[in-house]
Order: structure tokens, then sequence, then C-alpha cells
């Protein structure tokens, strides 16, 4: 999948919610929904188990409008966080352009960040992309728990963010955070537009 | 199901937000099946949508306590129909539900998907509507929007009324707020009601349970709810309703979207977008556009002005080719050759084929031969260097530049080249011989018609290209100009070139320099004036043409008298035998001195006639003069007519 495609003036753009499971990427995409006018959204696509746990992944296109003259185009993803989805969250991360890492704050929930991330990691090397060429952001999920709950972000950060990538501090089910968390994104994968391809088109 | 009695218009408080959808629904209840039918309630949850449909019912049920109201959710629905399919009642379920006049069905959006439920509820809806029954269906989304539903679906419920109720505004708030209080007995003191009603919740159910806590903290007595102390009490309930909606709910996407279109206008390549413009226009017309497209797969931004006119540059030329084509061929247009900028030499053969097969350019006279050409030490030069081009042409001289005063047999050796070119390619060859005079004044013409492309190929596709008197261009802009590109056109491809003039290149006057320097790339040979053995030869040549077979002292004389050219050797011995002719004396070289030098014997009679026939030189000049006049007899039974 081309990022920018100058023929058709299609910019598309794929964003992956990618963290440990109960971090909050749907809920993030949740927000996301709520604040979009309706004629800039598409249907969000859900499928979620009982228990609202993600079972396969979200999907919700983003109709962004023209922009600079490009029909602009989101597509955000998420992937199912527990351990045993590893097959679907890989496929998941296929064409992505983008990757936003969603961490849970909560000290107890540090081991699981970690070995997220390090699958994460797995993952895209597995696609044959360099983790350092892949546009990342990471969101500190649910920094409005209680102090004593969770760490902060420099301790999230030494864990976390060894590559200093932009991070972001939320509260993902208010809404703090969420479009900071996606502008930051947005513009990391935008800056690749010079290059004709993004990593996606592989 | 039974409805449950909480949920009556008694209780609903209607403000702006609510009123059409209110209205519609009292309307609805007083008088089933005939106001709006069905009528479709939509709204985020917690507004209210389930309390007014509930609201309708009883107050239908009370207007009317014969009427058959039903209230379900999808769910119940669904689960309803499950069970009537698995225990084989499918048909008691369709009984019940086709005896219901007044049908509640909640939350419709969960139709989604359940294809089955579908049709069974497309069946019922038609039962029902049939007979005049009333439909009340409420949603979180309006019709349209339920994702995978039936289209005659989403017609029938947008059918009647679709309605949406709003979130309530401040005031309506604080009344939902009072009457909840009224309900629960609880009293606050002044304002607290009003303080909550200020923070933004995003539904009355939010609303609900926050003045729940309230009554709860109230109640414990714990702690004293003032209006100082509200918002703390409801803690991050009330933070999240200010951040979350009301006015902030679209700007932080709005602001998004604005910044996010810097960020697409700083990293877009604008080049790239020109290029895909053009290409898209001229992809429309018809044109290939892979010249176009190769630049966008490279990194670098090329010089976009430059190859944008480079290839609408080649575009006109193609549409001014492909022109020319089908005025020879109409099958020709929009031919695939005529569509691809990277084709314009392809094309341009071919137009030059077809017209240079249509319109043959003028080729050597084939009265001039080699075999007639005398040579002597004052032409041999040139005439060397016009065999050996015979030979091998476009190779060795090439242009070949002959200068010399005329008369001196220029145009001879010329004609006489271009003869032998074609004898020697076994006619393959294509010689375009022409006078300069002729070249310009065809170019006038091709101006004037407008088919300049259709002249410039007809010199582009000879072979050879032998141009007499070429001084006459000198001063004539437009046919230098023309000129210069047949010429570069031949000359790339190796093909020969002759020119002819009276003066050398360099003193031709007002000859373009580009021209001078190319005509002086060859070979510049002069013809001089004829030595005497050429006059010799020249004499012999002339007289044993008119017929009489020489001395040698007529030859010698005859020889011996200075002459510029060929052409004054001609004139000479024209005048002599004419004179003997008319005299009626043998030609000898005593009749030929006096003839020439004065002390005529002749009668005065016969010499002014043989003066008007042989002192204007014009009719002794057997190059411009057309002496045989073909098919004289016929043409002359032609005017006796």
């Amino acid at each position: 999948m081309s990022l920018v495609n100058y023929t058709t003036r299609e910019i598309t753009c794929k964003i992956v919610y990618y963290g440990p499971g109960r971090s909050g990427k749907t809920t993030n995409l949740h927000y996301i929904y709520e604040q979009v006018p309706g004629d800039r959204k598409g249907r969000m696509v859900s499928l979620a188990t009982q228990t609202d746990r993600t079972l396969f992944f979200d999907f919700l296109p983003l109709d962004l409008g023209s922009i600079s003259g490009f029909s602009t185009r989101f597509q955000l993803y998420t992937v199912p966080g527990q351990v045993y989805y590893q097959t679907t969250r890989k496929l998941v991360l296929h064409g992505a352009d983008g990757v936003v890492f969603v961490a849970d704050s909560q000290s107890r929930q540090l081991d699981e960040n970690v070995e997220s991330m390090q699958d994460l990691h797995a993952n895209l090397a597995d696609h044959g992309i360099d983790v350092r060429e892949m546009p990342l952001v990471i969101q500190y999920n649910k920094q409005d728990l209680p102090r004593d709950l969770i760490l902060a972000k420099p301790d999230l950060d030494d864990a976390l963010n060894f590559r200093n990538v932009p991070a972001f501090g939320a509260d993902a089910l208010h809404g703090v955070g969420v479009f900071e968390t996606l502008r930051g994104i947005s513009e990391l994968v935008l800056r690749r537009l010079s290059t004709p391809t993004g990593v996606g088109s592989r | 199901m039974e409805l449950d009695p909480r949920f009556r218009f008694e209780n609903y408080i209607v403000g702006s937000a609510n009123r059409l959808a209110v209205s519609a629904a009292r309307a609805v209840a007083q008088a089933p099946g005939a106001a709006y039918n069905p009528l479709f309630v939509y709204s985020s949850s917690g507004l209210g949508k389930t309390h007014l449909m509930l609201a309708v019912g009883h107050l239908a049920k009370q207007l009317q306590p014969s009427l058959c109201v039903e209230y379900a959710t999808v769910d119940e629905l669904v689960e309803e129909l499950n069970t009537a399919v698995v225990s084989g009642a499918i048909e008691q379920f369709k009984q019940r539900y086709a005896a219901v006049d007044l049908l509640l069905l909640d939350d419709v959006q969960f139709l989604a998907g359940r294809r089955e439920t579908q049709s069974e509820m497309l069946r019922l809806f038609n039962t029902l509507q049939r007979s005049g029954k009333q439909i009340v269906l409420t949603s979180d989304r309006p019709p349209n929007e339920i994702a995978d539903l039936d289209d005659r679906l989403i017609t029938r419920f947008s059918g009647g009324l679709v309605v949406d109720v709003g979130a309530p505004d401040y005031e309506t708030r604080v009344a939902i707020l009072r009457t909840k209080c009224e309900e629960r007995g609880a009293q606050f003191e002044a304002g607290v009601l009003d303080e909550m009603a200020r923070i933004d919740f995003a539904n009355v159910r939010e609303l609900q349970g926050a003045l729940n806590r309230l009554i709860a903290y109230q109640t414990l007595g714990e702690t004293k709810v003032t209006v100082r102390n509200v918002r703390e009490l409801l803690g991050d309930k009330a933070d999240r309703g200010d951040g979350a909606s009301g006015a902030a709910r679209g700007e932080e996407f709005a602001s998004f979207l604005s910044d996010l279109s810097e960020v697409v206008a700083q990293h877009i390549d604008t080049w790239r977008v020109r290029v895909v413009e053009a290409m898209t226009y001229w992809h429309q017309l018809g044109y290939a556009t892979a010249m176009l497209e190769r630049t966008l797969e490279g990194t670098e931004e090329p010089d976009v002005e430059a190859l944008l006119s480079r290839y609408e540059a080649a575009i006109a030329r193609l549409r001014a080719l492909e022109q020319e084509a089908t005025g020879i061929n109409p099958s020709l247009a929009a031919a695939e050759v005529f569509k691809d900028p990277e084709r314009v030499g392809e094309a341009e053969l071919i137009v030059a084929r077809m017209i240079g097969g249509a319109e043959a350019p003028p080729g050597p006279q084939s009265q001039f031969t080699r075999a007639e050409f005398e040579v002597g030490p004052s032409n041999q030069l040139a005439v060397h260097a016009a065999d050996s081009i015979v030979a091998e042409p476009g190779k060795k001289y090439n242009p070949l530049f002959v200068h010399g005063p005329p008369g001196s047999g220029k145009t001879h050796l010329l004609n006489a080249l271009g003869n032998e070119l074609v004898a020697q390619s076994g006619g393959a060859m294509t010689v375009a011989c022409v006078n300069a005079r002729q070249f310009v004044d065809e170019l006038i013409a091709a101006l004037h018609d407008g088919t300049i492309e259709r002249w410039r190929a007809r010199y582009r596709v000879v072979d050879a290209l032998i141009l007499d008197d070429v001084d006459v261009c000198a001063g004539k802009e437009r046919s230098q100009e023309e000129l210069f590109h047949v010429f570069n056109s031949l000359f790339a491809s190796g093909r020969q070139i002759v020119l002819a003039s009276r003066h050398a290149p360099k003193t031709v006057d007002r000859l373009e320099d580009r021209l001078r320097s190319r005509f002086e790339g060859g070979l510049v040979v002069e013809i001089q004036a004829p030595d005497l053995s050429l006059r010799e030869r020249l004499t012999a040549r002339y007289l044993s043409q008119a017929g009489i077979r020489p001395d040698r002292a007529l030859l010698d004389y005859i020889a011996s008298r200075p002459a510029e050219s060929a052409r004054e050797v001609a004139a000479t011995v024209e005048r002599v035998v004419q004179s003997a002719q008319v005299v009626g004396v043998p030609l000898n070289a005593v009749f030929a001195r006096k003839e020439l030098e004065g002390g005529s014997a002749q009668p005065a009679a016969d010499r002014a006639v043989a003066d008007a026939r042989v002192a204007d030189p014009f009719f002794l000049d057997r190059e411009k003069v057309v002496w045989d006049w073909p098919e004289v007899p016929g043409r002359a039974i032609e005017d006796f007519r």
C-alpha cells in the first residue's frame, strides 16, 4: 500500500494501535470515533468478546476529506493484546504506516508492556521492517489512576522508550491525550510523504 | 412484555433537544397508526429513547385499554424468534406479533448483520403496516447508518418520521434534577442542583447517576453537599464531563485536522502534483504519459517547467503531424504513433514517407548527361568531386559546393550528377534536383496553402538534395531557415547535398552564417572560365551538333577566342553557323573570322534576319529555351479547330 498516491491524489495512512491486553487501544479508537463528525467516519468494526476484549481487531476508517487537494483517509487498527493472538497481531501490522504503542501505566503491568514492545519489534522484523524506519509513538495510558498505582512518565520512558520516540501521557477513557497521540503519529507518518512509497509498500 | 410503569410522559422532561420527538410520540400515542408510522427515534444512549417509547405505550393503553401493546428489544425479539424456530413454533410467533396493535421495538441497531432476523422483521413489518398497526422504533443512530441493514428495512424505517433526541440543555438538566429529587424525596441546599446541571454530562443517565451519588452522600450524612463541594464530590466525573463533551466535541477533531493539513502541505511534493495534473489531463486526451510517469519514480525534483514544456511541444508537433497525415490518409486519425510524445521521430518519418511518396520532389533533368559534359583543366576539380560523389554519395564531399560564373556548366554538372546517382542506384535513390528559385516559390506557396509540413517532408525524405543557384536564398530569412533545417536533417543522416552558386559561400551577400559555415564544411570548388583545351572541345561538340564537320583552322580560330563560359562558346558557334547558313556558304575559319571580327560578305537584308535570330543571346541558350515542342501537330490541329 502506498502512503501517498499522486496519480489518484490520495493519501492513505494505516496506523496500528499496539500494546498489551487491556491497555486501552480500543478505548482510544472509541474516543476518536465519538469525536469525529458522522460524515467523516466509517463504520467502526469491532470484533469484541463477551467481556469487551478485542477478539480479532478493531478497524476505524476516517475520511479526513481533501487535504492540500489530496483525498485523505486514515485507517486506524488495534491488535488484540492477549498473548495468544500472536498471528492476528502480525497480520494487522502488515502494511502499517505507523504504530502507536499504548502502554498501561500501572506499575504491575510493566512486564506486560515490555513484553508487548518486544513482541512488536519481533513482528516488525518478521515483516522485514527495520524498527528504526517505522514511525512510532508511545502512549502512557491510564495516567488518571491514583499516583501510587502507576509509574510516572520518566520511569516508563526508561523501561519502554529507549529509542526516544514521542511519548504522550493519556487517559483514553476520558479522551485526555488521545488526539495528541494521533497527531503525533500522523506527523511522523506524513513526514514521509516526500518519499514516494511508505514502508508499508512491502 | 409488561411496560415499566416508571416511564411516562408525565415525568419526561421536555426541552429544546427533545421537543419534536416528544410531540411526535404523543401524536402517535393518541392515534396509533394514523400519524407517523413508523416513528423512528434515535439518540446517543441515556437520553431517554426508551423512556419516550414506553411513555407512548402507556398513554396509548390509557386512551384505548383494549389496545394490544407489545414492547421488546431487538435482542429479546431475536431470542424469541430463535426459541420459536427451535421449538417449531414459528407460526405462533408470527401470529402473536401479527395481532399486535402497537409494536414498540427498542435498540434496532442490533439488527445489524442479523440477516435471518431482518427478513423476519421485514415480513412482520409488512404485515403490521398493511393492517394499519403502529410501530415505534428506537436506535442509537439513524436507519441508514445501521451497519448491514437490508435496504428494504432502511426505506421502511425511514418511511414515517425519523426524529432524534439531543442532549438536554442546562435548563432541561435542572428540570430533570428537580423532578428526580421530587421522585426520590431528596432535598439539597439552594444552588446545588444548578451547579450540578452546569457540569456537562454526556447524557441523562450519567446525570442521574451523579444525582444518586449526591443523594447517597447526603443520606449517609458524612458530607454536607454544598454548591462549593458538589464538583469535588462528583470527582473526575465532573472533570470528565467538562473535558469530553459539549463545545469540545468536534473541536478536538477540527484542530487535529488543521494541524494535519499543515503537515501535509509541508511534506507534499508540489512538483509531483503538477506532473500528475498534467498526466491526468493528457491521459484523458489519449496521449501516452510514460515520459512524465518516469519522473515520478525518481526522488530528485526535476525541472518540471522544462519537462512539461518539452512534453507539450512534442504533443503540438504530434498534432500537426497527425493533421498532416490524416489529410493524406484519413484512416490514420488517432493512430497510436500520434499519441505518444516519445515517438515524434517515428511519426515524423511516417508522415514524411507518406508525403514523399505522394509528391516526389523534382528530380534532375534527363537531357543533361555526364557523357556530354566536357572536362578541362578549368572544371576538372568540380567534375572529379562530382564523380566521387556518384561513387560514394554522402561519404566523401558533403556538401559539395560548386561556384562559378553563369553559363559555366554548373547546372549541367549538377543535373548530370543527379542523373548519375539515380542511374547508379538503379532508380532506387530519390534525388531532388531543384533550382533555388523554385525552392523558394514552393515554400511561399506552401506557407500560403498551410502545407508547410508537407513541403518540408518532401525534402526531408530525399536521398540526395541538389540545389542550384543557392545564392537566390540569400537575404530571404524564411527560406534560409527552412534550408537550414532541411540541410541538417539530411546531413545528420548522411545524405548527399550538392549546391551551386555564382559565388563562393564567403562572398555570397546576406547569407546567414549558420548556412555559410555549413556550406563550407564539405568541399567548395570553382568552375573557372573555360581554358583553351576546354573551349576547343566545346567548339568541336557544338559544331558537330550543328551538323558541321569542322576543319582544324575553324576549330582553332573559335577556340582561340576568349570566352567567360561554355555558354559563350556555344553562342559564338551558333552565330557563325547561322550566318553561314543564311549566306549559303560553307563554314570555315575565314568566314568565321569575317563574321566575328567584321567585314561581312553577306547581303544586308539577310544580315538583319540573321541578327534578329542570333543577336539575342536568350535564343542561343539551349538550357533556357525549349526547342522541341512535343506533339506540335496535335496542338496545331487543336488550335485550328
